[in-house]
Protein backbone atom coordinates (compact mmCIF):
# COMPACT_ATOMS: atom_id res chain seq x y z
CA UNK A 1 0.00 0.00 0.00
CA UNK A 2 3.21 2.13 1.34
CA UNK A 3 4.47 1.68 -2.49
CA UNK A 4 1.17 2.41 -4.27
CA UNK A 5 0.95 5.97 -2.32
CA UNK A 6 4.78 6.26 -3.62
CA UNK A 7 4.28 5.75 -6.93
CA UNK A 8 1.36 7.99 -7.40
CA UNK A 9 3.47 10.48 -5.19
CA UNK A 10 6.20 10.39 -7.42
CA UNK A 11 3.92 10.47 -10.43
CA UNK A 12 1.77 13.58 -10.13
CA UNK A 13 2.66 15.41 -6.71
CA UNK A 14 6.46 15.17 -6.89
CA UNK A 15 6.77 15.32 -11.01
CA UNK A 16 9.87 15.16 -11.96
CA UNK A 17 9.54 18.16 -14.26
CA UNK A 18 7.48 20.21 -12.88
CA UNK A 19 8.11 20.00 -9.27
CA UNK A 20 12.05 19.69 -9.71
CA UNK A 21 12.75 21.17 -12.80
CA UNK A 22 14.33 17.68 -14.05
CA UNK A 23 14.75 16.83 -17.35
CA UNK A 24 13.89 20.31 -18.65
CA UNK A 25 16.44 20.39 -22.20
CA UNK A 26 14.71 17.70 -23.31
CA UNK A 27 11.54 18.32 -22.43
CA UNK A 28 11.16 21.41 -24.05
CA UNK A 29 13.71 20.13 -27.14
CA UNK A 30 11.88 16.78 -27.91
CA UNK A 31 8.11 18.13 -27.29
CA UNK A 32 7.22 19.56 -30.84
CA UNK A 33 5.96 16.32 -31.79
CA UNK A 34 3.33 13.53 -29.99
CA UNK A 35 5.11 10.89 -32.04
CA UNK A 36 8.69 11.62 -30.49
CA UNK A 37 7.74 12.58 -26.78
CA UNK A 38 5.91 9.03 -26.76
CA UNK A 39 9.12 7.68 -27.68
CA UNK A 40 11.61 9.63 -25.40
CA UNK A 41 8.93 9.47 -22.51
CA UNK A 42 8.87 5.54 -22.62
CA UNK A 43 12.91 5.67 -22.92
CA UNK A 44 12.69 7.69 -19.92
CA UNK A 45 10.48 5.25 -17.99
CA UNK A 46 12.22 2.20 -19.04
CA UNK A 47 16.19 3.83 -18.23
CA UNK A 48 14.65 5.21 -14.85
CA UNK A 49 12.95 1.92 -13.85
CA UNK A 50 16.52 -0.01 -14.60
CA UNK A 51 18.85 2.61 -13.19
CA UNK A 52 17.25 3.46 -9.50
CA UNK A 53 17.51 0.07 -8.18
CA UNK A 54 20.92 -0.80 -9.99
CA UNK A 55 22.61 2.54 -8.70
CA UNK A 56 20.31 1.66 -5.28
CA UNK A 57 22.19 -1.90 -5.04
CA UNK A 58 25.87 0.52 -6.25
CA UNK A 59 24.88 2.57 -3.43
CA UNK A 60 24.00 0.52 -0.73
CA UNK A 61 26.96 -1.84 -1.31
CA UNK A 62 30.02 -0.10 -2.35
CA UNK A 63 29.43 3.41 -1.46
CA UNK A 64 27.72 4.30 1.49
CA UNK A 65 29.80 4.73 4.99
CA UNK A 66 30.22 0.88 6.31
CA UNK A 67 28.81 -0.28 3.03
CA UNK A 68 31.66 -2.09 2.31
CA UNK A 69 31.42 -4.32 5.69
CA UNK A 70 30.90 -7.19 3.12
CA UNK A 71 34.58 -6.88 2.27
CA UNK A 72 35.42 -7.82 5.93
CA UNK A 73 35.38 -5.93 9.66
CA UNK A 74 38.41 -3.25 8.81
CA UNK A 75 35.93 -1.84 6.01
CA UNK A 76 32.80 -0.97 8.21
CA UNK A 77 35.05 2.31 8.24
CA UNK A 78 34.93 3.29 4.86
CA UNK A 79 33.01 6.07 3.53
CA UNK A 80 33.21 6.54 -0.42
CA UNK A 81 30.15 8.58 -0.90
CA UNK A 82 32.14 11.16 -2.34
CA UNK A 83 32.37 9.55 -5.58
CA UNK A 84 28.73 9.06 -5.80
CA UNK A 85 28.29 11.62 -8.59
CA UNK A 86 31.06 9.65 -10.80
CA UNK A 87 29.66 6.43 -9.99
CA UNK A 88 26.17 6.84 -10.79
CA UNK A 89 26.71 8.90 -14.24
CA UNK A 90 29.02 5.87 -15.19
CA UNK A 91 26.03 3.35 -14.21
CA UNK A 92 23.20 5.38 -15.92
CA UNK A 93 25.74 5.90 -18.92
CA UNK A 94 26.59 2.42 -18.92
CA UNK A 95 23.44 1.36 -18.40
CA UNK A 96 21.81 3.40 -21.67
CA UNK A 97 24.57 1.54 -23.53
CA UNK A 98 23.87 -1.40 -22.34
CA UNK A 99 19.89 -0.97 -22.85
CA UNK A 100 20.40 0.19 -26.50
CA UNK A 101 22.38 -2.84 -27.50
CA UNK A 102 19.57 -5.49 -26.14
CA UNK A 103 16.68 -3.05 -28.23
CA UNK A 104 18.93 -2.99 -31.18
CA UNK A 105 19.34 -6.51 -31.07
CA UNK A 106 15.95 -8.40 -29.75
CA UNK A 107 13.47 -5.31 -30.62
CA UNK A 108 14.87 -3.81 -33.96
CA UNK A 109 11.41 -2.07 -34.61
CA UNK A 110 11.60 0.04 -31.21
CA UNK A 111 15.28 0.58 -31.95
CA UNK A 112 14.89 2.66 -34.92
CA UNK A 113 11.59 4.61 -33.30
CA UNK A 114 13.68 6.20 -30.57
CA UNK A 115 16.38 6.30 -32.57
CA UNK A 116 18.81 9.18 -30.87
CA UNK A 117 16.67 9.46 -27.93
CA UNK A 118 18.20 6.67 -26.36
CA UNK A 119 21.76 7.09 -26.00
CA UNK A 120 20.44 11.15 -25.13
CA UNK A 121 18.94 10.12 -21.82
CA UNK A 122 22.29 9.25 -20.34
CA UNK A 123 22.80 13.28 -20.02
CA UNK A 124 18.81 13.78 -18.94
CA UNK A 125 18.84 15.25 -15.53
CA UNK A 126 15.97 13.84 -14.78
CA UNK A 127 17.43 10.05 -14.72
CA UNK A 128 20.81 11.31 -12.43
CA UNK A 129 18.53 13.46 -10.53
CA UNK A 130 16.20 10.27 -9.96
CA UNK A 131 19.31 8.27 -8.34
CA UNK A 132 20.12 11.57 -6.54
CA UNK A 133 16.90 11.69 -4.71
CA UNK A 134 16.31 8.00 -3.90
CA UNK A 135 20.06 8.15 -2.40
CA UNK A 136 19.38 11.20 -0.04
CA UNK A 137 15.76 9.86 0.68
CA UNK A 138 16.84 6.83 1.99
CA UNK A 139 14.60 3.94 0.10
CA UNK A 140 14.63 0.72 0.26
CA UNK A 141 15.36 -1.37 -2.84
CA UNK A 142 11.57 -1.88 -3.23
CA UNK A 143 11.25 1.80 -2.83
CA UNK A 144 13.40 2.97 -5.50
CA UNK A 145 12.39 0.79 -8.07
CA UNK A 146 8.86 1.91 -7.47
CA UNK A 147 9.98 5.71 -7.20
CA UNK A 148 12.53 5.01 -10.66
CA UNK A 149 9.27 3.46 -12.43
CA UNK A 150 6.86 6.76 -11.04
CA UNK A 151 8.77 9.55 -11.63
CA UNK A 152 9.75 8.01 -15.51
CA UNK A 153 5.71 7.88 -15.88
CA UNK A 154 5.84 11.25 -14.33
CA UNK A 155 7.96 12.37 -17.33
CA UNK A 156 6.29 10.48 -19.59
CA UNK A 157 3.05 12.22 -18.87
CA UNK A 158 4.12 15.91 -18.54
CA UNK A 159 6.13 15.78 -22.14
CA UNK A 160 3.33 13.60 -24.13
CA UNK A 161 1.11 16.32 -22.99
CA UNK A 162 3.09 19.30 -23.92
CA UNK A 163 3.59 17.98 -27.68
CA UNK A 164 0.06 17.44 -27.55
CA UNK A 165 -0.53 20.98 -26.56
CA UNK A 166 2.44 22.06 -28.74
CA UNK A 167 0.91 20.60 -31.90
CA UNK A 168 -2.23 22.38 -31.25
CA UNK A 169 -0.25 25.50 -30.88
CA UNK A 170 1.18 25.72 -34.64
CA UNK A 171 -2.33 27.07 -35.64
CA UNK A 172 -2.22 29.98 -33.17
CA UNK A 173 -1.08 33.30 -33.56
CA UNK A 174 1.59 33.94 -30.91
CA UNK A 175 3.68 37.25 -30.61
CA UNK A 176 7.17 36.74 -32.62
CA UNK A 177 9.27 37.36 -29.38
CA UNK A 178 6.96 34.38 -27.47
CA UNK A 179 7.53 31.85 -29.89
CA UNK A 180 8.89 29.04 -29.21
CA UNK A 181 10.90 28.76 -25.99
CA UNK A 182 8.78 31.51 -24.41
CA UNK A 183 5.48 30.35 -25.16
CA UNK A 184 6.79 26.71 -23.91
CA UNK A 185 7.94 27.74 -21.08
CA UNK A 186 4.64 29.77 -20.04
CA UNK A 187 2.73 26.90 -20.81
CA UNK A 188 4.79 24.42 -18.82
CA UNK A 189 4.16 26.85 -15.45
CA UNK A 190 -0.11 26.48 -16.58
CA UNK A 191 0.11 22.62 -16.75
CA UNK A 192 2.21 23.03 -13.13
CA UNK A 193 -0.79 25.32 -12.01
CA UNK A 194 -2.61 22.30 -12.90
CA UNK A 195 -0.62 19.27 -11.58
CA UNK A 196 -0.66 21.66 -8.11
CA UNK A 197 -4.01 20.83 -7.69
CA UNK A 198 -2.74 17.04 -6.74
CA UNK A 199 -0.96 19.03 -3.95
CA UNK A 200 -3.77 18.47 -1.70
CA UNK A 201 -4.45 14.64 -2.05
CA UNK A 202 -3.46 13.05 1.01
CA UNK A 203 -2.72 9.08 0.35
CA UNK B 1 47.28 41.51 -13.08
CA UNK B 2 50.81 43.15 -14.96
CA UNK B 3 52.88 40.48 -15.03
CA UNK B 4 50.37 38.17 -16.51
CA UNK B 5 49.32 40.43 -19.33
CA UNK B 6 53.10 40.81 -19.90
CA UNK B 7 53.49 37.06 -19.85
CA UNK B 8 50.64 36.05 -22.04
CA UNK B 9 51.85 38.92 -24.72
CA UNK B 10 55.21 37.77 -24.88
CA UNK B 11 53.98 34.17 -25.42
CA UNK B 12 51.26 35.20 -28.54
CA UNK B 13 52.67 38.37 -29.63
CA UNK B 14 50.12 38.39 -32.85
CA UNK B 15 46.96 38.78 -30.69
CA UNK B 16 46.24 40.89 -27.89
CA UNK B 17 45.29 39.14 -23.95
CA UNK B 18 41.94 40.78 -24.51
CA UNK B 19 41.60 40.98 -28.46
CA UNK B 20 38.32 42.23 -30.34
CA UNK B 21 37.73 38.48 -31.27
CA UNK B 22 38.21 37.09 -27.54
CA UNK B 23 36.52 40.09 -26.28
CA UNK B 24 33.65 38.25 -28.36
CA UNK B 25 33.59 35.16 -26.85
CA UNK B 26 32.48 36.99 -23.16
CA UNK B 27 29.94 39.60 -24.98
CA UNK B 28 28.06 36.98 -27.05
CA UNK B 29 26.98 34.68 -25.01
CA UNK B 30 25.27 37.56 -22.67
CA UNK B 31 22.58 38.53 -25.02
CA UNK B 32 22.80 37.76 -28.43
CA UNK B 33 23.99 33.99 -27.97
CA UNK B 34 22.55 33.39 -24.58
CA UNK B 35 22.79 29.30 -23.20
CA UNK B 36 18.97 30.04 -21.73
CA UNK B 37 17.09 31.85 -23.93
CA UNK B 38 18.17 31.61 -26.88
CA UNK B 39 20.26 28.35 -26.99
CA UNK B 40 17.55 26.67 -24.72
CA UNK B 41 20.50 24.74 -22.78
CA UNK B 42 20.71 24.33 -19.32
CA UNK B 43 17.08 24.66 -17.77
CA UNK B 44 17.06 21.92 -15.73
CA UNK B 45 19.36 22.72 -13.03
CA UNK B 46 18.72 26.30 -13.08
CA UNK B 47 15.41 26.80 -12.13
CA UNK B 48 15.17 25.10 -8.96
CA UNK B 49 17.21 26.74 -6.79
CA UNK B 50 16.03 30.71 -7.94
CA UNK B 51 13.72 31.12 -4.81
CA UNK B 52 16.56 33.19 -2.74
CA UNK B 53 19.37 35.56 -4.42
CA UNK B 54 21.97 33.81 -2.15
CA UNK B 55 21.50 29.88 -3.21
CA UNK B 56 21.47 30.87 -6.47
CA UNK B 57 24.18 33.55 -6.21
CA UNK B 58 26.32 29.84 -5.21
CA UNK B 59 24.76 28.26 -7.91
CA UNK B 60 26.23 30.48 -10.21
CA UNK B 61 29.55 30.70 -9.11
CA UNK B 62 29.56 26.94 -8.97
CA UNK B 63 28.82 26.67 -12.60
CA UNK B 64 31.70 29.54 -13.42
CA UNK B 65 34.17 27.31 -11.80
CA UNK B 66 33.21 23.93 -13.37
CA UNK B 67 32.67 25.59 -16.75
CA UNK B 68 35.72 27.31 -16.89
CA UNK B 69 38.11 24.46 -15.53
CA UNK B 70 36.71 21.67 -17.73
CA UNK B 71 36.73 24.06 -20.69
CA UNK B 72 40.37 24.52 -19.60
CA UNK B 73 40.95 20.64 -19.07
CA UNK B 74 38.62 19.13 -22.12
CA UNK B 75 40.73 21.88 -24.46
CA UNK B 76 44.26 20.67 -22.68
CA UNK B 77 43.35 17.53 -23.50
CA UNK B 78 42.00 18.06 -26.72
CA UNK B 79 44.48 15.97 -29.57
CA UNK B 80 44.73 12.77 -26.96
CA UNK B 81 40.66 12.22 -26.70
CA UNK B 82 39.61 9.56 -29.01
CA UNK B 83 36.43 10.73 -31.25
CA UNK B 84 34.27 7.64 -29.79
CA UNK B 85 34.46 7.74 -26.05
CA UNK B 86 34.84 11.93 -26.06
CA UNK B 87 31.68 11.53 -24.14
CA UNK B 88 32.67 9.80 -21.48
CA UNK B 89 35.45 11.34 -20.65
CA UNK B 90 33.85 14.41 -20.90
CA UNK B 91 31.13 13.04 -18.07
CA UNK B 92 33.92 11.96 -15.89
CA UNK B 93 36.57 15.61 -15.98
CA UNK B 94 32.64 17.23 -15.46
CA UNK B 95 32.01 14.91 -12.39
CA UNK B 96 35.24 15.13 -10.79
CA UNK B 97 34.99 18.88 -10.83
CA UNK B 98 31.82 18.67 -9.51
CA UNK B 99 32.71 16.46 -6.95
CA UNK B 100 35.09 18.97 -6.12
CA UNK B 101 32.43 21.60 -5.75
CA UNK B 102 30.34 19.51 -3.71
CA UNK B 103 32.76 18.11 -0.91
CA UNK B 104 34.23 22.08 -1.00
CA UNK B 105 30.49 23.46 -0.13
CA UNK B 106 30.01 20.41 2.28
CA UNK B 107 33.17 21.90 4.35
CA UNK B 108 33.10 25.57 4.14
CA UNK B 109 29.13 26.34 3.42
CA UNK B 110 27.29 23.53 5.39
CA UNK B 111 23.57 25.18 5.18
CA UNK B 112 24.10 25.82 1.70
CA UNK B 113 24.98 22.73 0.95
CA UNK B 114 22.19 21.21 2.58
CA UNK B 115 19.51 23.82 1.08
CA UNK B 116 21.00 23.17 -2.66
CA UNK B 117 20.89 19.35 -2.33
CA UNK B 118 21.05 17.32 -5.30
CA UNK B 119 21.08 19.85 -7.39
CA UNK B 120 24.80 20.76 -7.54
CA UNK B 121 25.14 17.47 -8.69
CA UNK B 122 22.86 18.07 -11.17
CA UNK B 123 25.34 20.18 -12.87
CA UNK B 124 27.05 17.28 -14.38
CA UNK B 125 24.12 17.26 -16.40
CA UNK B 126 23.63 20.84 -17.29
CA UNK B 127 23.73 20.91 -20.89
CA UNK B 128 25.49 23.88 -20.79
CA UNK B 129 28.69 22.58 -19.76
CA UNK B 130 28.45 19.15 -22.59
CA UNK B 131 27.33 21.79 -25.11
CA UNK B 132 30.53 24.18 -25.10
CA UNK B 133 33.02 21.22 -23.88
CA UNK B 134 31.24 19.82 -27.20
CA UNK B 135 30.83 22.44 -29.40
CA UNK B 136 34.14 24.76 -28.62
CA UNK B 137 36.63 23.19 -25.37
CA UNK B 138 37.48 20.05 -28.14
CA UNK B 139 38.63 22.05 -31.46
CA UNK B 140 39.66 25.18 -29.90
CA UNK B 141 43.09 26.01 -27.41
CA UNK B 142 43.17 26.56 -23.77
CA UNK B 143 43.01 30.37 -23.21
CA UNK B 144 40.26 30.97 -26.09
CA UNK B 145 38.29 28.28 -24.25
CA UNK B 146 38.67 29.63 -21.03
CA UNK B 147 37.17 32.84 -22.26
CA UNK B 148 34.32 30.56 -23.63
CA UNK B 149 33.53 28.91 -20.62
CA UNK B 150 33.86 32.22 -18.55
CA UNK B 151 31.48 33.83 -20.97
CA UNK B 152 28.48 31.24 -21.44
CA UNK B 153 28.39 30.68 -17.68
CA UNK B 154 28.02 34.27 -17.20
CA UNK B 155 25.12 34.71 -19.73
CA UNK B 156 23.65 31.54 -17.71
CA UNK B 157 24.73 33.21 -14.29
CA UNK B 158 22.41 36.46 -15.02
CA UNK B 159 19.35 35.37 -16.27
CA UNK B 160 18.66 32.87 -13.40
CA UNK B 161 20.14 35.73 -10.80
CA UNK B 162 17.52 37.56 -12.90
CA UNK B 163 14.90 34.99 -12.28
CA UNK B 164 15.70 34.68 -9.27
CA UNK B 165 15.71 38.68 -8.01
CA UNK B 166 11.90 38.46 -9.16
CA UNK B 167 10.78 35.61 -7.27
CA UNK B 168 12.37 36.45 -4.09
CA UNK B 169 11.13 40.09 -4.23
CA UNK B 170 7.84 39.11 -5.79
CA UNK B 171 7.89 35.64 -3.49
CA UNK B 172 8.95 36.17 -0.20
CA UNK B 173 8.69 40.36 -0.19
CA UNK B 174 12.96 40.35 -0.11
CA UNK B 175 16.44 40.97 -1.88
CA UNK B 176 19.17 38.39 -0.65
CA UNK B 177 17.80 38.21 2.31
CA UNK B 178 16.88 41.97 3.30
CA UNK B 179 13.34 42.36 3.55
CA UNK B 180 12.22 44.94 1.08
CA UNK B 181 8.66 44.81 1.50
CA UNK B 182 8.43 45.57 5.31
CA UNK B 183 10.67 49.07 5.01
CA UNK B 184 8.62 50.19 2.25
CA UNK B 185 4.92 49.23 3.92
CA UNK B 186 6.90 51.37 6.98
CA UNK B 187 7.29 54.12 5.21
CA UNK B 188 3.61 55.06 4.52
CA UNK B 189 2.76 54.02 7.82
CA UNK B 190 0.20 51.70 9.83
CA UNK B 191 -2.55 49.73 8.00
CA UNK B 192 -0.27 49.80 4.72
CA UNK B 193 1.33 46.42 3.65
CA UNK B 194 2.14 45.07 0.62
CA UNK B 195 1.33 41.31 -0.14
CA UNK B 196 3.82 38.41 -1.20
CA UNK B 197 2.42 36.58 -4.38
CA UNK B 198 2.98 33.01 -3.26
CA UNK B 199 3.14 31.29 -6.36
CA UNK B 200 6.42 33.15 -7.34
CA UNK B 201 7.77 30.66 -4.53
CA UNK B 202 6.33 27.35 -6.20
CA UNK B 203 8.10 26.05 -9.47
CA UNK B 204 5.49 27.46 -11.39
CA UNK B 205 6.49 31.35 -11.02
CA UNK B 206 10.22 29.87 -11.92
CA UNK B 207 8.21 28.99 -15.52
CA UNK B 208 6.60 32.28 -15.93
CA UNK B 209 9.01 34.58 -14.86
CA UNK B 210 11.83 32.80 -17.26
CA UNK B 211 8.64 32.44 -19.85
CA UNK B 212 8.53 36.53 -19.56
CA UNK B 213 12.21 37.25 -19.15
CA UNK B 214 13.02 35.37 -22.87
CA UNK B 215 9.98 37.11 -24.11
CA UNK B 216 11.61 40.77 -23.57
CA UNK B 217 14.99 39.89 -24.44
CA UNK B 218 13.86 38.23 -27.73
CA UNK B 219 11.75 41.36 -28.25
CA UNK B 220 14.90 43.40 -27.87
CA UNK B 221 17.16 41.35 -29.97
CA UNK B 222 15.17 40.44 -32.21
CA UNK B 223 15.18 36.79 -32.18
CA UNK B 224 12.86 35.18 -33.53
CA UNK B 225 12.24 30.89 -33.36
CA UNK B 226 11.29 29.10 -36.05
Amino acid sequence: MELISLGIKSIFIDNMVFAYFLGMCSFLAVSKKVSTALGLGAAVIFVLTVTAPTNWLLNEFVLKEGALTWLGASFATVDLSFLRFIMFIAIIAAMVQLVEMVVEKFAPALYGALGIFLPLIAVNCAILGGSLFMAQRDYTLAEATVYGFGSGTGFFLAIVALAAIREKLKYSNVPSGLKGLGITMLLTGLMGIAFMSFMGIDL
Amino acid sequence: MSTETAQAEVKKPAEGLLSKRRKKFITDPLVDNNPITIQVLGICSALAVTTQMQPTLVMAISVIFVMVMANLTISLMRNTIPTRVRIIVQLAVVASLVTLVNELLKAFAFDMYKELSVFVGLIITNCIVMGRLEAFALGNKPYDSILDGFGSALGYSWIILAVAFFRELLGSGSVFGVQVYDAISGLFGEGFSLATNGLMVSPVGAFIILGLIIWVQRTKTGYVEH
